[in-house]
């Protein structure tokens, strides 16, 4: 009797699922983040920002008639954890593209996979080994270490600054910033008189700054996330440098003018996405509506400011929803429809794909910008 | 600026840097000589007491002075109610079983950390002002003054202690021989407990003095802890001068390291540092054949 009455219930339970399943045919989604682990500060905001924007979507009754669901799992910021969890998103959970990982080190373990499977993948790391050479199936929406370099070194020669010391993190951001920044200073005819790194929990780098100032460089570019940009902000001001401060995009949040101290953080400089900025910048700035609209939902769906971080979630998200929009339900579909972007206006910057270009920004994705008193200011 | 100044500069920053590694290895010190265990969750009260300091001044909104008591205070009682649950319930187990239970300790205190604080960096303010001291063209902060004075009175605290107090003489007989110190009337357990409350304490004031250089977040006790630890075997794990040398010799060298040779090098330069000594002088660099170790 037990027997009969449990197999009713499965009978039923099976029933009522593919009755849903028949009501609202639903596009699946994948979301690969380090929510936890060393790269939570990029895996958290990302993955908020998918799951805010997806609620968002199917609150307003979907996209052309269908449901979007998400499927998001937590990669640690560990790229074997990555390919594994990327296996079970395409084999089991079907998703037809994958938003992340965060992370350059994890996103190319999982390239050859997204390849060999046929799904779209779209990386929230910055790192230029994703999108260069190209591949058919993987894009990023964060622009490339190079351009934030290379805005840098413009304003650096308008300055008429020649000799460039570089202090860069011995992670995967900092080794590929510091590989961009002197490629890109032979380019550009700038000297590197110092090549300075530290490690990412060091508390104290004095002693690479003292041996920078005994080469008297004209520039700093420091290249890292929190914290230890804001300690060598900190230790600048300690030994009485006033070596001119360059920092990268890393630390483009007011979290960086906290941590360093609006006294020490003063006239730092540094290539900002728009989003850090967006209340400074002009009427006629394309992107201050969507910047806005991002950072007002964020702000209200989590209590705090949206970050740079979880704009790249936005963009991979809103790429694919452009591609649905046109039609695409297959991955194949979606694919081409991503390809096919022109003058998206993101949070990045404004995508333009080609098959030739699976980033599609150029240098006004970044502003430079200056600290003054506590606050950005925009530099010209 | 010249070599000398600069060499000037790299012994300053080591310096203060070395007497973090210092306090923080004595913590290690002083459980290994009351228990035989390493306590790897020392890197832990380390980060307890400069997130708790953060959390009164910038939560509770208690002044400063108050703030580092609580913190104090409560990371001391942690590592007590650690030992109470973890360690002197399973006293019978191996030394390694211990060491074992230390190491979830520590995920555990990391990973509670992070869900109440967050994953965020913050920072304290300095105790007093952050214009730079000149000392013979090299600089300093009055925060490394603190630290350098903070942890002269914890040595000096710690001598006394150990030395004209019977809870010390009793806590040193213990790290002679347990089962004879037991013999004579020792409790070895209440000891043991000591020990924790002390390092503890150690440890969290090592953080909070730190914080306002360094800052603080729910994971800077990984690595401070394992410096510390280089520090307590450099010293042979002496809960005396040995240690307090080991952690500055170690600051020194990665300054001068990072400095002179390669900053790429400045945590290698630790770690080698490390094995050279476990390799050719388990004992400690300072430690002849026979010397106290408390």
């Amino acid at each position: 009797m037990v027997r009969f009455i449990s197999i009713i219930g499965v009978l039923l339970l099976i029933l009522s699922a593919a009755t849903v399943s028949m009501a609202a045919p639903t596009i699946r989604i994948g979301g690969l983040f380090a929510v936890s682990g060393p790269a939570s500060f990029l895996g958290d905001p990302e993955k908020n920002t998918l799951e805010m924007l997806v609620k968002d979507i199917n609150s307003k009754g979907g996209v052309n008639g269908s449901r979007i669901e998400l499927v998001v799992y937590d990669t640690q910021g560990d790229a074997t954890k990555a390919v594994q969890l990327a296996t079970k998103l395409i084999k089991s959970d079907k998703v037809v593209a994958i938003v992340g990982p965060s992370t350059t080190g994890e996103t190319l373990a999982v390239v050859p996979l997204a390849e060999k499977e046929q799904i779209p993948l779209i990386s929230c790391a910055a790192g230029i080994k994703i999108t260069d050479p190209v591949r058919k199936w993987v894009f990023k929406t964060p622009a490339n270490d190079h351009v934030a370099g290379e805005k840098i070194y413009n304003f650096a020669s308008r300055l008429k600054q020649k000799n460039i010391a570089l202090l860069t993190v011995s992670d995967s951001y900092g080794a590929s910033g510091r590989e961009q920044l002197k490629a890109l200073a032979t380019k550009k005819g700038f000297a590197i008189v110092a090549d300075e790194v530290y490690s990412p929990k060091d508390t104290d780098m004095t002693a690479q700054l003292t041996k920078i100032r005994g080469v008297k460089p004209d520039a700093i570019i420091c290249w890292g996330t929190n914290p230890g940009p804001a300690v060598i902000t900190r230790n600048m001001k300690q030994l009485g440098m006033k070596t001119p401060l360059y920092q990268s995009h890393g630390v483009a949040s007011k979290k960086f003018i906290e941590l360093a101290g609006a006294d020490a953080a003063e006239g730092v400089l540094l290539p900002a996405g728009k989003l850090a900025v967006y209340e400074l910048l002009g009427k006629n700035d394309p992107q201050v509506k969507v910047l806005t609209e991002y950072d007002k939902m964020y702000k209200k769906s989590f209590g705090v400011e949206a970050s740079t971080f979880g704009g790249y979630a936005y963009d991979g998200f809103y790429l694919i929803l452009g591609a649905i929009k046109k039609g695409g339900s297959t991955p194949e579909q979606i694919r081409t429809g991503i390809e096919q972007t022109r003058k998206m206006v993101g949070i990045s910057g404004i995508f333009n794909m080609s098959p030739s270009d699976h980033n599609g920004l150029d240098l006004s994705a970044f502003e430079m910008v200056r600290v003054k008193k506590g606050d950005w200011k925009l530099a010209y | 600026m010249n070599l000398s100044q600069q060499v000037i500069q790299y012994i300053l920053s080591g310096l203060t840097t070395g007497s973090i590694y210092s306090l923080i290895g004595l913590g290690f010190a002083i459980i290994f000589n009351s228990t035989g265990i390493i306590n790897f969750a020392q890197g832990e009260f380390v980060m307890l007491g400069g997130m708790l300091t953060f959390f009164f001044i910038t939560v509770v909104k208690l002044p400063l002075l108050v703030a580092i008591l609580f913190a104090i205070l409560i990371s001391t009682l942690v590592g007590v109610t650690f030992e109470r649950l973890a360690i002197r319930p399973l006293r019978k187990a191996t030394p390694l079983n211990l060491v074992i239970i230390t190491i979830g300790a520590s995920i555990l205190i990391r990973g509670l950390a992070m869900m109440i604080w967050g994953k965020d960096t913050h920072s304290l303010p300095m105790f007093s002002g952050n214009d730079p001291i000149f000392v013979s063209g090299a600089t300093i902060l009055p925060q490394h003054l603190w630290i350098l004075g903070i942890t002269l009175l914890v040595i000096i605290i710690n001598k006394l202690y150990f030395y004209h107090s019977i809870s010390g003489k009793a806590m040193r007989a213990c790290s002679y021989n347990r089962s004879a110190a037991s013999l004579v009337g020792i409790d070895v357990k209440r000891m043991v407990f000591f020990s924790f409350a002390i390092s503890s304490a150690m440890g969290s004031v090592a953080g909070i003095i730190a914080a306002p250089l360094t800052m603080t977040s729910y994971d800077v006790g990984i690595m401070l802890g394992l410096k510390g630890f280089c520090a307590a075997i450099i010293g042979g794990m002496s809960s005396g001068m040995g240690t307090v040398l080991g952690g500055i010799l170690l600051g020194v060298l990665e300054s001068l390291g990072a400095g002179l040779i390669s900053s790429g090098y400045k945590d290698a330069i630790a770690f080698i540092i490390l094995l050279l000594i476990l390799f050719i002088r388990p004992q400690g660099i300072f430690r002849k054949a026979e010397t106290e170790r408390v």
